[in-house]
């Protein structure tokens, strides 16, 4: 197969016209608050056979205007200005002529495949839903249920479904994540839309299982000329697949460039903040230099030795072993790093090692207590050693509670303090992750989601623990709050030195905080090492395939990645 | 990086105590056809606990008086003169009889509604909770009084509790205690479907990491949470307690006309005039039925639909009066300025 490494310049005529003309588009939400202007003032057109992104954070209203394109927004919003495509505006059209472009002119592909697909019909009912419900109009005569079918197996084909003839009468969970994302591709191209709008098509999804959406993605704008708008938060995926990139904050079109250009010479400076803060694999590495472990005469804290922890199936079926003999070990002051996809064991770890999940064979010895056949009773003392930092920080804190008393909890449970002792540990607490001590009078949901971050680590370090465990901390953030709590959790782990077990299925983020790193993959260890070390040369086919998935935010370095991903899988 | 520099508050404060207390701060949310539901509502329900409060001053005699200065009250009288919605068989004025048994329904609610939740907020708690054998037992009993008719369980209690005779604090509380036994399984289904639900919210994790008791989690983390949507079913369950009660009164295990008026036992009482003609003796305790009934249900619907966002009705953007708020409080710049 040939790499497409061509630019842009030469597929693009100006002369045609664009496929998509979004034209001074305004979408103000009616909220309980008042009116939200999500988007302000967006233009911007996409040209046959060409992928443009729309980049930006949370709230910078780029699903809003994928879903315009759609006419798919909720009835509490208002939209100005004009969406035409194939010169119908899709905000004015009635909903019958609304009914005939989406599917025809213009297809979607959502974030999460298994939501997206219904579970009671087949894969082919539903690509062959789209087909009959555009046949028979005043144009079009009507399909049979066997031409449908035949142009589903068909679609099937083309997004790399193998034996599609049989696949079609599948169920969706008959399926992986990966191929259901497949189906519903096909799905979106049934009817040969020119347009596709892929809002986050690969967020739910593994790196591994990303690059091959990805390819795929990149295989219908080749091979069948397909346009495709690219909502994403993830640099890497748009420096893998996009052409043009229009940057989004707030409500505006900051920045618009074709991809090269773009990350090469940025010209806003939230562009350059934005690309600054992605994490790039290989820079900034925690464990750069080493060549040794750290912190191995500091006493072990955590040891693990061939770890089993089994859910315990249904009747009839056997148990799931979710962790499978995983041996390791955590000293005093090391940041041990644990990276895996979903699925791999790493979060079964990290609660089993906080007492939240049962260990069912094997040992594992936290702070010295054994944890199979734990009693909560005898582990209770210990606990005010472990600190735990969960993924979402907005489900984290009781909403009832002030923030002041939710980061106090630890302390009044262990320690017994007067209020007035505990309100001035809170505010020093506050102070050290770099939030005004007057954050402690708020409710949780008066923060924004990196300061509440930031309040679970003052929660987790309350009481001067050894052991820190957090569970994918940042995957919930926005990157450019990412990279500043990323720092400052650097920045507490050597003032305050405990010993961490950071989770998360981000390899660039757990090199940048981890000086020993171990890969997971389905319940076993397959490789650990130091960081740097594992991320640049790694021993095990897995970890290799894992990192040469990972899309690095760099047009002609991740063209030169792809190229040897696709040589190690012998493509 | 200017630190511990105080940051103007990403959104709101929290609003005024009396904003956000339950009624009030829906009517303030709703708009349209459903804040009309919600006055109606409003305004029979209000009707009905002020005729309740101020019974003693609205009615001109009382519930259990057959006779004045100027000797026994004529029965059967049609409404008018001396007797406005006339007076019964028995020699009772109607309307007043009608006025004080509001006060009994009022009482009733009351004392059904408050032991129900308590036992049902208490049992659901632990259930849910602790789950294991505990939870098995409570769910059967609490099932096994569901599959019976509501009914026949409160028929069952009043003859338990007092014997099938009535005094006027025998007779209200042996029909409070017989709807609460049967409200009781509703509260605790669904306070344990949400602590259920919320025993696996990272907060409440999170506190067990930190060695938090069982007892603390319940009382400081689930039960606030867990309780928000009680003042939707208590107004709902308060129409079916009403409904209870006058079935009960109906059936004859009430409260005796001498102890307190209840619209059930007048109702009763008045099925032998219906094919006499005489109308007033059922029509206007049947009414009183209707109207509370009406009344709650509204309120309790509205509340309903109020607490949902996807079905609460809103103005149009655009339209309002309030001034615009910018997009989401958009973290990179507030994170900027604190750090």
């Amino acid at each position: 197969m040939t790499v497409n490494l061509g630019s842009v310049s030469d597929r693009k005529n100006p002369t045609d016209p664009p496929v998509l003309e979004i034209d001074h588009l305004k979408v103000t939400f009616a909220t309980d608050s008042g009116d939200v202007y999500a988007v302000n003032d967006v233009s911007l057109d996409v040209r046959a056979g060409e992928v443009l992104a729309i980049v930006g954070e949370s709230g910078s209203g780029k699903t809003v205007t994928a879903k315009t394109i759609l006419g798919l927004l909720p009835e509490t919003a208002t939209s100005g200005g004009a969406v035409l495509i194939n010169g119908n505006n899709v905000i004015s059209v009635s909903a019958s002529k609304l009914r005939q472009i989406r599917g025809r002119d213009v297809a979607m592909v959502f974030q999460e495949p298994s939501t997206a697909l219904n579970p009671v019909f087949t894969v082919g009912w539903q690509i062959a839903e789209g087909i009959r419900a555009h046949s028979g109009g005043p144009d079009g005569k009507r399909v049979s249920a066997k031409e449908a079918k035949a142009r589903a197996i068909e679609a099937l084909g083309k997004v790399g479904i193998p034996d599609p003839e049989q696949r079609v009468n599948y169920y969706p969970h008959q399926f992986s994540g990966g191929q259901k994302q497949r189906v519903v591709i096909a799905a979106a191209l049934a009817l040969n839309p020119g347009l596709i709008v892929a809002d986050e098509p690969t967020t739910a999804l593994d790196v591994t299982v990303q690059a091959e959406i990805l390819g795929l993605l990149r295989d219908l704008r080749d091979i069948y000329g397909t346009s495709i708008v690219l909502i994403t938060h993830n640099m890497g995926v748009v420096a893998d697949l996009a052409d043009r990139v229009v940057v989004m904050y707030r409500g505006d079109v900051v920045e618009e460039a074709t991809s090269r250009v773009l990350f090469a010479e940025p010209k806003q400076d939230y562009t350059r903040k934005l690309l600054a803060a992605v994490p790039h694999l290989g820079r900034n590495s925690a464990s750069e230099g080493m060549t040794q472990r750290a912190h191995q005469d500091g006493k072990v804290l955590v040891e693990a030795r061939n770890l089993t922890i089994e859910y315990p199936g249904r009747l009839g079926s056997p148990s799931f072993k979710a962790v499978d003999g995983v041996s390791f070990t955590v000293s005093e002051g090391e940041v041990f790093g644990l990276v895996g996809e979903s699925g791999s064991g790493k979060t079964t770890i990290g609660r089993a090692i906080a007492g939240l999940n049962r260990t069912t064979g094997g040992s594992l010895k936290v702070l010295g207590y054994e944890m199979l056949n734990l009693k909560e009773r005898t582990f209770k003392p210990l606990r005010k050693d472990i600190g735990f930092v969960f993924q979402d920080p907005a489900a984290s804190f009781n909403p009832q509670l002030t923030i002041g008393d939710c980061v106090a909890e630890p302390l009044i449970i262990h320690k017994n303090p007067t209020p007035a002792q505990a309100r001035k540990r809170v505010a020093e607490l506050l102070e050290s992750v770099q939030l005004p001590a007057s954050y402690a009078e708020r409710y949780p949901h008066e923060l924004s989601g990196g300061q509440r971050q930031r309040a679970s680590l003052a929660r987790a370090l309350i009481l001067n623990p050894k052991l820190l465990i957090a569970d994918e901390p940042t995957s919930a953030l926005d990157v450019s709050v990412q990279a500043k709590v990323l720092e400052l959790f650097k920045e507490i782990q050597g003032g305050f030195g405990f010993a961490a077990l950071f989770i998360s299925h981000d390899l660039a983020v757990v090199d940048i905080l981890s000086h020993w790193v171990g890969v997971l993959y389905k319940g076993k260890l397959v490789e650990q090492g130091i960081g740097s070390q594992v991320m640049g040369a790694p021993q095990h086919d897995y970890t290799k395939r894992l990192i040469a998935s990972l899309p690095v935010p760099d047009p002609d370095e991740q063209a030169k990645r792809r190229a040897e991903h696709r040589t190690l899988l012998g493509i | 990086m200017s630190t511990n520099s105080p940051v103007a508050a990403p959104t709101a404060r929290k609003a005024s105590l009396l904003k956000r207390l339950p009624v009030i701060s829906h009517f303030n949310k709703s708009v349209g056809l459903q804040r009309g539901m919600l006055v109606i509502g409003l305004v029979l329900t209000g009707i009905f606990l002020l005729t309740a409060a101020f019974a003693p001053l609205i009615a001109p005699y009382s519930f259990a008086q057959l006779s004045d200065a100027e000797g026994s009250f004529a029965t059967q009288q049609p409404p008018g003169g001396k007797h406005l919605w006339g007076t019964t068989v028995g020699g009772y004025d109607v309307f007043s009889r009608v006025v004080w048994g509001s006060q009994t329904a009022v009482f009733v609610i009351v004392v059904a509604v408050i032991l129900s939740i308590f036992a049902g907020v208490i049992l659901g708690l632990v259930s849910g909770y602790l789950g294991g054998w505990l939870d098995r037992i409570l769910v059967v009993v609490a099932d096994a009084i569901y599959a019976f008719p509501s009914l026949l369980v409160a028929i069952v209690m009043a003859i338990v509790i007092s014997g099938g005779q009535s005094s006027l604090l025998g007779g209200i509380l042996a029909a409070a205690f017989s709807i609460t036994v049967v409200f009781i399984p509703q509260y605790f289904r669904v306070i344990r479907a949400e602590t259920i639900r919320l025993k696996a919210e990272p907060f409440v994790e999170s506190a067990k990491v930190v060695g938090a008791s069982s007892i603390r989690i319940m009382s400081r983390h689930i039960y606030r949470n867990a309780t928000r949507t009680l003042p939707l079913i208590f107004t709902l369950n308060a129409s079916e307690a009403i409904l209870t009660l006058a079935a009960l009164g109906f059936l004859g295990f009430g409260i005796e006309p001498s102890s307190a008026s209840e619209w059930g036992f007048d109702l009763k009482q008045a099925l032998a005039d219906t094919t006499s003609g005489i109308w007033w003796t059922g029509v206007f305790p049947g009414l009183a039925i209707v109207w509370t009934v009406l009344g709650l249900t509204l309120v309790g619907e509205s509340i309903n639909d109020l607490n949902d966002p996807r079905i609460r009705g809103r103005k149009r953007a655009g339209s309002g009066k309030s001034g615009p708020v910018p997009a989401a409080p958009a973290s990179l710049e507030a994170e900027s300025r604190v750090l």
